[in-house]
């Protein structure tokens, strides 16, 4: 835990002391250089704004519709039917979430720790899934819209393949460990 | 497929929206996003400025050479398309280290620039190449050691023992990576025989 902490908390301060530092032993004009490369940020900020408008839209107006709990209800036999602890299915949303938006899917969980308590079984599963994977979808069409790639070919199916597996593998080992 | 998943999320959004007798949120959730888009590119703006700055300076110091020497071999048995030299590989690990120990504000403006420094190798500028999409997959599916966001909730929602959930976090990101790098290599091997 200490440890742990202990990098989160540092992480960032050392690397903006070390990094210009070391830099400026070596005669890198600092500043400057830190300028001129700070100059690139604002043009890809402004190169993504049309996909991040597009996908953001999309998503907000399923989320807020109440399209998701419509879609989790449809999931929930398909968790009886394999068997599982119907107390599952109050994770799906989140695990719907999770690939479209990271704020959304950090407010589904959060919801859900706050609700079940950060040390239950739901608790533990909301918090590993949260950690576990990244928003697929979101970044798939942010990044590959800065640079102009229309087709994306085989990305989508193997980004969200791997979703689908850190999913599983979540609640297996959640099982399993606690 | 990305056009007909937009399009699927915006029109199930409106229906069920409309059959559920609250059509107005649709307006209020469009308009918010639409805002929502801003606030999140101007706020990373500032973001990104800090840590491409950032970069450069490690960059001329020498620092991204020196990791692609280090971490190079291994990172570019995954991008075999690579050139050995290739920027692309110093942003690339730049962000998957960011990944790695959980600081996804630091992980986003070293991926967009990973995806330029590909794009500049990439023969179709149209379409993606193997390499951006085993960058990409690798990327979102990325082992993570210090999921710091989540302990952080955790901690707010008076958590006993806030960091148990890191195994857990690990193992599951591990397999998911392990699939992602799998399931790449037999699409970039499928389409190219």
């Amino acid at each position: 835990m200490n440890f742990i902490d202990v990098i989160s908390r540092w992480a960032i301060p050392i690397l903006l002391l070390l990094i210009p530092v070391l830099a400026y032993l070596r005669k890198v004009p600092v500043y400057e250089s830190f300028v001129a490369g700070a100059e690139e940020g604002f043009t890809t900020g402004v190169r993504i704004l049309p996909f991040l408008i597009g996908m953001l839209l999309s998503i907000s107006v399923f989320v807020d519709s109440g399209a998701l709990q419509i879609v989790s209800r449809w999931l929930q036999p398909l968790f009886a039917f394999l068997g599982l602890d119907p107390d599952f299915a109050s994770i799906i949303p989140l695990a719907i979430m999770r690939p479209l938006s990271g704020s959304g899917a950090l407010g589904v969980a959060t919801q859900l720790i706050n609700q079940n308590g950060p040390d239950s079984f739901i608790g533990r599963l909301a918090s590993t899934l949260l950690g576990s994977s990244d928003t697929t979808f979101f970044v798939i069409t942010v990044y590959f819209g800065s640079v102009g790639i229309k087709k994306y070919r085989y990305a989508l199916k193997v980004g969200l393949l791997a979703d689908l597996v850190g999913l599983i593998v979540s609640v297996w080992i959640v099982t399993k460990v606690f | 497929m990305v056009n007909l998943i937009w399009l699927l999320m915006l029109a199930t959004g409106i229906i069920v929206s409309a059959l559920n007798g609250h059509i107005e949120s649709v307006t209020v959730s469009a308009m918010k996003a639409a805002e929502l888009g801003v606030e999140v590119a101007i706020k990373l703006i500032g973001v990104m400025s800090l840590w491409l700055g950032l970069m450069r300076l490690a960059e001329e110091a020498g620092f991204i050479r020196g990791l692609a020497r280090v971490f190079g071999p291994a990172v570019r048995l995954l991008f075999p398309s690579l050139k050995p030299n290739s920027p692309a590989l110093g942003a690339i690990i730049m962000n998957l280290s960011a990944n790695i120990l959980g600081l996804g504000n630091a992980a986003t403006p070293f991926g967009l620039k990973a995806m330029q420094e590909l794009q500049k190798e990439n023969a179709t500028p149209d379409t993606a190449s193997p390499a951006m999409i085993t960058f990409l997959a690798l990327n979102t599916s990325c082992i993570t050691i210090i999921p710091a966001t989540v302990i952080a909730v955790r901690i707010q929602a008076g958590s006993v023992n806030p960091t148990e959930i890191i195994g857990t976090t690990i193992v599951a990101t591990g397999c998911a990576m392990t699939v992602a790098i799998i399931t790449d290599y037999f699409f970039r091997h499928r389409r190219t025989k």
